[in-house]
């Protein structure tokens, strides 16, 4: 429990627990992140690193435990534009074209809500869409983007909100190297402009630099809580061996490809 | 003009203008979220409402609508809670709502094979007054919720958890967007016919992604496609003697061919003129969007 006088934690998870059929995901996971802290979620496939940002957000049910964001319990939680949410996608398109403009500007419906968007809500996708470098291509189709370009959208839909909190789930998979530095200036800026964030990640990779904390799970339960790991790359955390505990249930990706 | 001079023509072309404007409104989200075939799925289950309201002596239209706003909601039901059988479920759902239809039509004295191929592919002549005024009411609910509420069922229907934590009442715009669905094959009924409805949800706009780079553009495009093939079915029908519902499917269909041979010159032309950063060596991942429609519901 934080000291009173201290404010509170952004995401202040204890003990939280989740299934994913009838197999535990998560086991008593405990994750704080602070003010302007950006804080990794490391681990192995099936570790629960995904389930664990998820139920952060809401989108999967904890089964025990308590997650408040904010300082709200997140039953309660409604301010959702101070949460900038990048979920684990290969695309930004469906099945209808969209320019990059259409898709960004959805982010910004946490603060619009249902009524139309103003000048102020223009100038903030379309900052957006400058951050991640893809101004010049605004009006462009999303099909026609490379992966890495698909996630830099992914990436200006949720600043488009302009949020206090990032959440990102591995927002370098099947990222080129080009894209992967643009993504780690821009996340620069925002860390520098005092946006938390909290980001699961494969490996550190170029964004290393950046991270303050990083938190290892194994298992469904926190191995690691602290600075992150010298050695670069997943092979080398606490959390990772090539015993694979699920290798039945799931295939195994070395990370060697993503 | 001669064709407009017939009070049935001018009650089945309102009809066949508002069919050409909200099949493909609603239909664009339903393609959006790969859910091409939902409207099919309605339709079959409208055919039920149609024999009750046959059996029962009431308005088919109406009770067409009732029944296909609940069977969509059911069917919304299905896909929140019922993730691993649900397509059995909806199996269920719409082969019961056909065969319910068929029987109950022939239960009732009022309705006939005839009556029951009117709903099944569309009829001119049968547009009633009754159901102009019904029509015209059910397509400017559709229209003010598919024009009204674009951008937020462009969120949802492009990444539904996203608009979750966009903090958008997801359920209840998947609920609006199914029982929107719902009122437009009941408004499309009397033109196209039952069987036929989901192509007009489908195929203008398929024929208009094929030119456009935009959502706005798309949406604009399908919406002038399908008035434009509505129109053209529903007057060919009444000189050539052909099935409406047939005939605006098939010109439809022409249509996405067309577009569709367009679509690569103009792309070649557009890329000459754009010469995106010509010194740079840009290298675009095709196809990114999957092509094949998930026929999950």
């Amino acid at each position: 429990m934080p000291e009173p006088a201290t404010p509170e934690p952004v995401i202040s998870m204890r003990a939280g627990t989740a299934t994913l059929g009838a197999r535990p995901v998560l086991r008593g996971v405990d994750l704080t992140v602070h003010r302007g802290e950006v804080v990794a979620l490391l681990g192995a496939n099936g570790s629960g690193k995904s389930t664990a940002v998820r139920s952060v957000i809401g989108q999967v049910p904890l089964t025990g435990g308590t997650v408040e964001l904010f300082g709200t319990p997140l039953r309660r939680f409604r301010r959702w534009a101070r949460v900038g949410y990048v979920p684990q996608r290969t695309t930004a398109a469906g099945g209808v074209p969209a320019t990059i403009r259409e898709v960004v500007s959805s982010g910004r419906l946490s603060r619009t809500g249902l009524r139309p968007p103003g000048k102020a809500d223009r100038a903030a996708v379309d900052r957006a869409i400058a951050l991640v470098g893809l101004a010049d291509r605004a009006g462009d189709s999303v099909d026609a983007l490379s992966g890495g370009q698909h996630q830099r959208v992914l990436i200006a839909r949720a600043l488009a909100a302009e949020p206090e909190l990032l959440i990102m789930d591995e927002p370098m998979a099947g990222v080129d190297l080009a894209s992967q530095e643009i993504l780690a200036s821009t996340l620069r800026e925002q860390v520098a402009a005092g946006t938390t964030v909290l980001l699961v990640l494969h490996e550190l990779g170029p964004l290393e630099p950046l991270i303050d904390r990083a938190v290892v799970l194994r298992d469904g339960c926190v191995m690691h809580d602290g600075p992150p790991p010298e050695a670069v790359g997943q092979h080398a955390l606490p959390g990772h061996d090539h015993v694979h505990p699920h290798a039945a249930m799931e295939p195994v990706r070395t990370g060697l490809l993503t | 003009m001669e064709f407009l001079s017939p009070p049935f023509m001018q009650r089945a072309l309102i009809a066949a203008v508002l069919v050409g404007i909200t099949a493909p409104a609603i239909g664009i989200y339903l393609v959006q979220r790969r859910q091409a075939l939902m409207g099919d799925g309605i339709g079959h289950i409208a055919m039920t409402g149609v024999g009750l309201g046959f059996l029962m002596s009431a308005n088919p239209v109406w009770m067409a609508t009732l029944v296909a706003v609940a069977g969509s909601v059911v069917m919304e039901l299905i896909r929140w809670y019922g993730r691993t059988r649900g397509d059995i479920a909806l199996a269920m759902l719409f082969y019961g709502g056909m065969a319910g239809g068929v029987m109950l039509i022939n239960l009732s004295d009022t309705g006939s094979n005839a009556n029951l191929t009117s709903y099944l592919f569309g009829s001119l002549s049968t547009v009633s007054e009754e159901d102009v005024t019904t029509i015209v009411v059910l397509a400017a609910l559709v229209i003010l919720v598919t024009v009204g509420l674009r951008r937020q069922l462009f969120a949802v229907s492009q990444d539904e958890e996203f608009a979750r934590v966009t903090g958008l009442p997801v359920r209840v715009l998947n609920l609006l967007v199914a029982v929107t669905a719902a009122v437009t094959v009941t408004v499309a009924m009397r033109v196209v016919g039952l069987l036929l409805v989901s192509a007009l949800m489908v195929v203008p706009v398929a024929a208009a992604q094929q030119i456009a780079k935009s959502f706005k553009v798309t949406f604009v495009l399908s919406v002038v496609i399908g008035t434009a093939v509505t129109l053209a079915g529903t007057v060919t029908s009444y000189y050539q003697d052909v099935p409406p519902g047939a005939t605006i499917v098939l010109l439809a269909i022409a249509a996405f061919v067309a577009l569709t041979a367009l679509a690569a010159p103009l792309a070649r032309r557009r890329a000459r003129v754009q010469q995106p950063d010509p010194a740079e060596c840009t290298l675009e991942v095709p196809g990114a969007r999957p092509g094949a429609d998930d026929v999950r519901v």
